[in-house]
């Protein structure tokens, strides 16, 4: 087992599963990656789209069913778990309830035979970088679920694993905490200068934390980036689903000049810049909420009439929910106050209008 | 007003549901129990511990306590020993487990009389084991596995078995697996994962389990008649009580003989349970969720 790294590359890693009325299906198929040392890696996706699978194929928990895991020049995905030497932190915390604090984040360290004399110096410095000196004798289930996925940490990271792979370790632990251990653990990873691989299905965890993000669906990797490329530059649909564009309305295609698409349907014409070669009639476009503005009267283009159907108040900006005359339904953030009944027109830039092949059918 | 109001006193109707549950406890239970108890301490002849004193001073009364233990504690020793490799490899659901599970639970279903039948066939000495062994010249000695104590143990292990099993099944099922896994992730191998992750979490589970056949186990009789040497080898405090009270009609020495059967199974029970003192007891999981 090695402490440091510089590379650790996943080439066409594939997990089947045996399905229903035994026809398999690919829970993750061919994911091919590369983590460099002090990386932060995301897998980001909705659950079921093979990100846990992956973490698990990674730590050795799940075998392979094709491709090779290879860490600097070391082939590792023949070996099991316990030879594979990662830190992992699960998403229930998985301590054991049955030892103390100390004794759980010492565990790994005993297991590598280290003499008692030297496991206790290393685990007062997991748990001063947890910030939970003083705990050490409690049991885990006196702690508050926050303090318990602490512990996790330490444990995981006092083996100075090469790599920590997290498992949506803040899905248990609420609102206000999530966001004070979401930075403490930005801070551990800095901290450490190894690299860390964080699955979670939720995108501001993972655009807050990570260096790369790796989007996927169904098994299959959607597009793998910084968070400001998936953000602003969704590869696909599907992405950009995943990435806030939740106003995804399918139209008919007009005409199409330097990479600029106009729609055109007869309650709403639009202008917007292609992402994807687009084949057919129709295309689908992905509008972001906070990137529809309401104005009063009719102005330039990209300008579409509609009626608000329903508003929901959210303190700093209100989420209005717009009718076209044709029934289309758009979502948009307003900061200006509109009643439920009134007609208005509301206008998206068109470079903020993303123009992707048409799903067949669509809203 | 509110139509319905919180009562913070009150008599709890529910607590009724605890009646008939009780009045079957005194009149099938502790009533006979009691019956028994005062009993004993009204002998044929003598002062009121004279059943006690006799038990205790006749040379074919008192050792029947030993041979019962030499029996009962063995049984109970093998029947954990082996059921906790056979539920450690079956924890994980699968179609083998549901298989194995009813496979290994037919002996509980049969009743010690009918295992006891099949045994004296199987293992006697003209049974199917005893010519196997012999045609294969694996042992060519004289083989006796029935009338003695052997056949008693063999028959309280198999008799027994599909208790332990299902018991420490349950048991090691309710461990969360992915506390094993989070050990692997830290280095330990499978033996040290069942060493330090299963084992202590188990243990109260055994000690438990271990009470609960021993009781099962100490108060053999079919098999000890019917497999054994009820004379002699295996002359168990049962069979003392049944002579007492259906051979000489000496239902007070009977009841005396139940009592000190009933006391050392408490003796030992009470060992077992205080040593659970020493284990985690908590829930067997690792966090929320």
């Amino acid at each position: 087992m090695k402490h440091d790294f510089s590379e650790l590359r996943l080439d066409r890693v594939t997990r089947r599963f045996a399905g229903a009325g035994g026809n398999a299906f690919n829970a993750l198929n061919e994911l091919s990656l590369t983590v460099r040392r002090g990386e932060f890696i995301a897998l980001l996706g909705p659950s079921g789209c093979g990100k846990s699978t992956a973490l698990n194929c990674i730590a050795g928990l799940l075998p392979l069913s094709s491709g090779t895991i290879g860490l600097d020049d070391t082939r590792i995905d023949t070996l099991p778990p316990e030879r594979r030497g990662f830190g992992m932190v699960f998403q229930n915390y998985a301590l054991f309830p049955h030892m103390s604090v100390a004794k759980n984040i010492g565990f790994g360290l005993r297991m590598r035979g280290m003499p008692q004399a030297d496991v206790a110096p290393r685990v007062a410095k997991a748990l001063r970088l947890v910030q939970l000196t003083g705990q050490e004798h409690k049991l885990p289930g006196q702690l508050s679920g926050g303090q318990q996925q602490r512990v996790a940490i330490a444990r995981a990271i006092v083996i100075e694993p090469p790599l920590i792979l997290m498992d949506e370790p803040l899905s248990n632990l609420d609102a206000k905490l999530r966001l004070e251990t979401r930075s403490e653990i930005l801070r551990i990873h800095r901290e450490l200068g190894r690299a860390t691989i964080y699955v979670t299905h939720d995108q501001d965890e993972a655009l807050s934390l990570a260096d790369r993000i790796v989007v996927m669906k169904d098994g299959v990797v959607q597009q793998i980036g910084t968070p400001e490329e998936v953000y602003a530059q969704p590869a696909n649909i599907h992405v950009a689903r995943f990435m806030g564009y939740r106003n995804v309305v399918d139209l008919p295609i007009a005409g199409e000049r330097d990479g600029h698409v106009t729609l055109e349907a007869p309650d709403m014409k639009l202008v917007g810049v292609r992402k994807l070669p687009l084949d057919g009639k129709r295309a689908a476009v992905a509008m972001r909420p906070e990137e529809i503005a309401i104005a009063t009267e009719p102005a330039a283009s990209n300008v579409i009439a509609a009626r608000v159907d329903h508003v929901e108040y959210g303190g700093r900006d209100s989420l209005v929910e717009v009718v076209t005359a044709g029934g289309k339904r758009l979502h948009l953030r307003s900061s200006t106050k509109v009643a439920a009944g009134a007609n208005v027109y509301v206008h998206v830039p068109p470079e903020r209008v993303l123009v992707y092949p048409s799903e067949g059918g669509g809203i | 007003m509110a139509a319905a109001t919180l009562r913070s006193a009150g008599f709890d109707r529910a607590v009724l549901l605890v009646v008939p549950a009780a009045a079957f406890m005194l009149l099938l239970f502790v009533y006979p129990f009691i019956y028994g108890l005062v009993l004993s301490f009204e002998p044929k002849t003598g002062g009121a511990l004279a059943n006690y004193h006799k038990f205790f001073t006749t040379s074919n009364l008192w050792p029947t306590i030993g041979t019962t233990l030499k029996l009962a504690v063995p049984a109970t020793i093998i029947n954990v020993f082996i059921a906790v490799p056979i539920a450690y490899r079956m924890r994980v659901r699968s179609r083998w487990q549901r298989i194995a599970t009813a496979l290994l639970v037919v002996p509980i279903t049969l009743g010690t009389v009918l295992i006891a039948e099949g045994m004296l066939t199987y293992f006697g000495p003209r049974g199917w084991l005893a010519q196997f062994l012999q045609v294969t010249h694996l042992y060519d000695g004289s083989i006796r596995l029935t009338h003695n104590y052997w056949g008693v143990l063999i028959s309280l292990v198999v008799s027994g078995f599909p208790f332990t099993f299902l018991l420490i099944l349950s048991y090691i099922t309710g461990i969360d697996p992915v506390l094993a896994r989070a050990a692997a992730t830290l280095g330990a191998d499978p033996k040290a994962q069942f060493r330090h992750i299963y084992l202590p979490l188990l243990a109260p589970g055994l000690a438990m389990c271990f009470c609960l056949a021993f009781v099962q186990a100490f108060s053999v009789f079919p098999s000890a008649v019917l497999l054994g040497a009820p004379a002699g080898p295996t002359r168990v405090i049962s069979i003392a009580a049944y002579e007492a009270a259906f051979e000489q009609y000496d239902y007070s020495l009977a009841s005396a003989i139940a009592m000190i059967m009933g006391f050392v199974q408490l003796l030992i029970v009470a060992f077992v349970l205080s040593l659970r003192g020493w284990f985690y007891k908590g829930p067997v999981t690792g966090g929320k969720g």
